[in-house]
């Protein structure tokens, strides 16, 4: 806790819609407490904007801890701020100093075309999971919960998978705009565990192709890694892609015959 | 329009009601599913799970959502877990006692026969989101772990790390998303529900508002479902998700369904207190932290040592003094208000004295920095990051906040409003959590509600409109609806004042916490009916909200959620008010009993109060639903 308040110097991305020009816009912030976040940060800057009979700047957020994945930026190019596996929503303005300029940007990438200001439609995303992203039962008749024990080691692995929040930092933090570590969290969940095996090779295969068209490839810069505030680790998209090379093998073998 | 106001409870002993109600409803037949329309609001844990299993079992299913996505839903955030009468652990639990428990903490104020059924489908959620891949925690031997939560005797919450609520909603949400993709779901999100339409006696539709471009439209079905989600946000800081509101469930209540209970709101003790005026939300801290922390507060009023440097014998452990028997286990409410009294008398902590502490020293020196670490590692980096403050060197401050609403729209036993064609499920709807709801009991609701309720529930109401069209959007109720949504954007456009949307709501949320907060008087709630009025008469004339209709403009979405608190909020004080009783989260200070406990009045106040919106200067009708209890009779809670 500290009561001493900092000055900032903002600079942020303005852009009334998708096909509006855009542009840079500063402002001087000062009053800042350390114990804000920096989403709290902003809203002190939308409210005196208003006052101003300017309009507030947009940017997605809901959950304010961590979970939802609305929120993300790039702060100084950062996507999340410099703060290791933390969402924008989590970092607070102790992490900053007085003085500091701060530059903060949309996700930029092909997959992420911008709605507004610091907002871009993720929805790319949802295509994804579409594609495969499930476990094929329906409502009702599943058996009961304890009649596939699941060692604890591959439930928490497939835990760590599954912690993704779908913020697409990964994919602006990426150099070719990839979308890899969203892909691979989300179909090592379900491709480790048991109840993910029936599926497993379509759903890879599916879920690649879906991926792929609407983002680039990956050539391991692992800068993704680096940006995921739930800190996915890269080895899920090394699983998915021994997954997929054996998938497409399958998928040669299913010609006039099915596979075991 | 007066309404028929009948809760179709089956008859029968309590086991066997859903049973036979099940086979006494009427069905649709499996081919003339696909000839029905329905429009589910909300992708929740509620909305979701009811979107999935309506399309596959063949129905044509539109879902909306605010959200950029529906995996972001509010119950994304839920931490603790998810009860389920399974009885793994050989611990005594059973449907019955998971009833019995739910009623009790309910404080005696809901329907038997609902939070019956409730119980009987909890254990199948476990086994559907096991089978959908949900990775609940496993111990060892890779059976699923539960663990006992919030007070209860019995193990059997289930739970996914510390995000169980996340694990539950990607599941849901995957059937969603399948949905989408083999059973012709679809899918609108972006877009916000703001009126439903009515006509000859009947629900047709609703109409949205496509968030990025401003675009008004109506959508038309045989049958709409609201799963919308509660209305914590009315007091401004809460524990919700930062856009939750109570829009959609107004809006239907302003055309006829009835608002139930909204003065049940429920208040969690171990939140993060607010440190400064620009608070913009608060955390929750799970309550797990009770089980081993101790919460007291310095003996001296203005102690300004640091907590290590205060003796035991300055330190006041007031609930192990107050509660013997249950120590810092006492339920939500009791904890909270404790907690309350501390504060106001002077005993505060922290830079502005307005938290306790919860403390883990003790257990730590018992247990080890390690085990600590292992059970509640990720919650003290939460607190560490949120506070700046490290929890392993000085104890975490806590105070309560606003978290769950139990109130909401009333439905029957079918999950149907008053209005034909209208079903509520989840947070939205008051159905099972009485005056108080346990924890980990909204995530069971919310997924029983869709998965094993309505989807059985629903066919009953389509049945005999098999063959009909729903009307049609050129219809000049639609027409009307859009109209006055149009008309609303503009005013709210034109207004240019000088306070914006959210100094407002900071001052509806003031009077609220103020006066229909954790404690509530005659005297509070009168004052609180006298300001609100003004608030809204201010909002009307003096909000500024810049921008334009036509693309994406976040203060007018805002403006539009507050234009509805400021009118709900009056319901839930004065139903506050003419509750002359405590119950549960609904506590009068007249009504204690000398030791400071909730004290019931089941011979007057044992109904539901059902509220019919007559006008916004107006004041509403009230219905009441009496409750019966044959089974679990009511007794007083006792924590001593
Ligand atoms: C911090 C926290 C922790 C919690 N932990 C637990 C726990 O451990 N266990 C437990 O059982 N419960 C817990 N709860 C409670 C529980 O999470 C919620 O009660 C539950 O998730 C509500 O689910 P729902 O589906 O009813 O609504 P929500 O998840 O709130 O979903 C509402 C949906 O409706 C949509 N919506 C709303 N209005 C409109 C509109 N006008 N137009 C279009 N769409 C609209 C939203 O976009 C959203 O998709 C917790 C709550 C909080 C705040
Ligand atoms: S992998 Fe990490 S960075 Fe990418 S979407 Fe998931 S949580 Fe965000
Ligand atoms: S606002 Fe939900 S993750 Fe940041």
């Amino acid at each position: 806790m500290s009561n001493a308040s900092m000055r900032i110097t903002l600079t942020v991305w303005r852009q009334a819609s998708a096909d509006a020009g855009g542009g840079f816009e500063t402002y001087d912030v000062p009053g800042v407490s350390p114990d804000m976040s920096f989403l709290e940060m902003l809203d002190v800057v939308n409210e005196r904007l208003m006052h101003d009979g300017k309009e507030p700047i947009a940017f997605d957020h809901d959950c304010r801890e961590g979970i939802c994945g609305a929120c993300g930026f790039m702060i100084n190019g950062q996507a999340h701020g410099p703060e290791r596996a933390t969402a924008t929503c989590q970092l607070h303005m102790r992490k900053f100093r007085d003085g500091d300029h701060l530059t903060i940007e949309p996700w930029r990438a092909a997959g992420f075309p911008l709605v507004k200001d610091l907002i871009v439609d993720r929805t790319a995303f949802d295509r994804i999971i579409e594609s495969g992203g499930y476990v094929s039962v329906g409502t009702g008749g599943a058996p009961d919960g304890n009649l596939i024990p699941i060692p604890k080691p591959v439930a928490d692995a497939a835990m760590d998978a599954a912690a993704c929040i779908g913020c697409g930092a990964c994919v602006a933090a990426c150099p070719n705009g990839a979308a890899q570590l969203f892909t691979s969290a989300k179909m090592q969940h379900l491709n480790l565990l048991p109840q993910g095996q029936a599926e497993r090779w379509d759903r890879t295969v599916n879920m690649v192709e879906s991926m792929e068209t609407y983002f680039g490839s990956c050539t391991n810069h692992r800068e993704c890694e680096a940006a995921c505030p739930k800190s996915i680790s890269i080895d899920f998209i090394a699983l998915m892609n021994k997954d997929y090379a054996k998938a497409q093998l399958k998928q040669r073998r299913l010609i006039g015959q099915t596979f075991p | 329009m007066t309404m028929a106001f009948d809760a179709k409870i089956p008859e029968g002993p309590l086991e066997e009601k859903w049973d036979n109600h099940r086979f006494q409803i009427k069905l649709v037949n499996p081919a003339n599913k696909r000839r029905f329309d329905v429009i589910v609001v909300g992708t929740g844990l509620a909305g979701a799970s009811a979107a999935a299993s309506l399309a596959e079992l063949g129905y044509n299913v539109k879902v909306v959502t605010f959200h950029d996505s529906p995996r972001r839903a509010h119950s994304i955030a839920a931490q603790g877990g998810i009860n389920a009468a399974k009885n793994y652990k050989n611990d005594g639990d059973s449907i019955y006692r998971l009833f019995y428990d739910t009623i009790k903490g309910g404080d005696y104020r809901s329907r038997e026969a609902n939070v019956y059924r409730l119980a009987q489908v909890s254990v199948d959620i476990i086994d559907q989101c096991v089978a959908q891949g949900v990775p609940f925690a496993r111990e060892y031997g890779g059976l699923l772990d539960n663990r006992s939560f919030g007070g209860a005797q019995v193990s059997r919450t289930f739970y996914a790390r510390g995000q169980t609520g996340q694990q539950l909603l990607l599941g849901a949400y995957q059937a969603l998303m399948r949905g989408v993709h083999s059973y012709g779901i679809q899918l609108y999100p972006r877009t916000e529900m703001l009126d439903v339409v009515v006509k000859d006696g009947r629900t047709a539709g609703i109409v949205c508002r496509d968030l990025n471009t401003g675009e008004v439209f109506s959508m038309s079905g045989h049958a709409v479902v609201l799963a919308t989600g509660g209305y914590g946000n009315a007091f401004y800081l809460s524990t919700n998700a930062k856009n939750s509101n109570v829009t959609a469930a107004w809006r239907a209540a302003k055309k006829g369904a009835y608002f139930a209970n909204p003065c049940y709101t429920q208040i969690h003790p171990t939140c993060i207190p607010a440190s400064d005026e620009f608070q913009s939300k608060l955390t929750l801290m799970s309550e797990s932290l009770r089980n081993d922390g101790r919460v007291w507060v310095p003996n001296k009023m203005d102690d300004t040592r640091s907590p290590d440097q205060i003796p035991e014998d300055d330190r006041d452990y007031f609930l192990e003094r107050r509660y013997p028997a249950f120590g810092n286990l006492v339920p939500r409410d009791v904890a909270s208000r404790a907690i309350k009294h501390e504060v106001d008398a002077g005993r505060g902590v922290g830079p502005l004295k307005n938290g306790v502490y919860l403390d883990l020293s003790e257990a730590t020196n018992r247990l080890g920095h390690d085990v600590i670490e292992e059970r509640y590692g990720n919650l003290f980096e939460m607190y560490e990051r949120i506070a700046g403050e490290d929890p392993y060197k000085v104890p975490m401050r806590i105070y309560p906040a606003i978290h769950y609403t139990m109130g909401g729209l009333w439905v029957d036993y079918n999950l149907m409003s008053n209005l034909p064609g209208l079903f509520v499920l989840g947070e939205a709807n008051f159905s099972d959590h009485g005056a108080n709801r346990l924890g980990a009991s909204a995530l069971m609701q919310g997924l029983a509600d869709g998965y094993f309720v309505l989807p059985y529930t629903i066919g009953d109401y389509l049945a005999p409109l098999l063959g009909t069209t729903p009307l049609s959007v050129d219809d000049p109720a639609f027409a009307a609806a859009e109209h006055a949504i149009d008309d609303q954007v503009r005013r709210l456009l034109s207004i240019n004042g000088k306070k914006t949307v959210d100094e407002i709501h900071r001052e509806l949320g003031r009077v609220l916490w103020d006066n229909c907060g954790m404690a509530r008087t005659e005297q509070s709630l009168s004052k609180a009916l006298a300001e609100i009025p003004a608030i809204r008469e201010e909002f009307w004339k003096n909000v500024c909200v810049l921008g334009e209709n036509e693309s994406r403009n976040q203060a007018l979405e805002k403006a539009g959620r507050v234009a509805d608190f400021l009118e709900f909020g009056e319901l839930m004080v004065l139903d506050a008010l003419r509750r002359n009783e405590s119950c549960g989260g609904h506590f009068r200070e007249e009504y204690q009993t000398e030791d400071g406990e909730a004290l019931r009045d089941d011979e007057h106040y044992a109904y539901v109060a059902a509220w019919e919106f007559k006008g916004v200067d107006n004041e509403p009708e009230l219905h009441k639903e009496q409750l019966n209890f044959e089974y679990a009779h009511p007794s007083t809670r006792s924590y001593k």
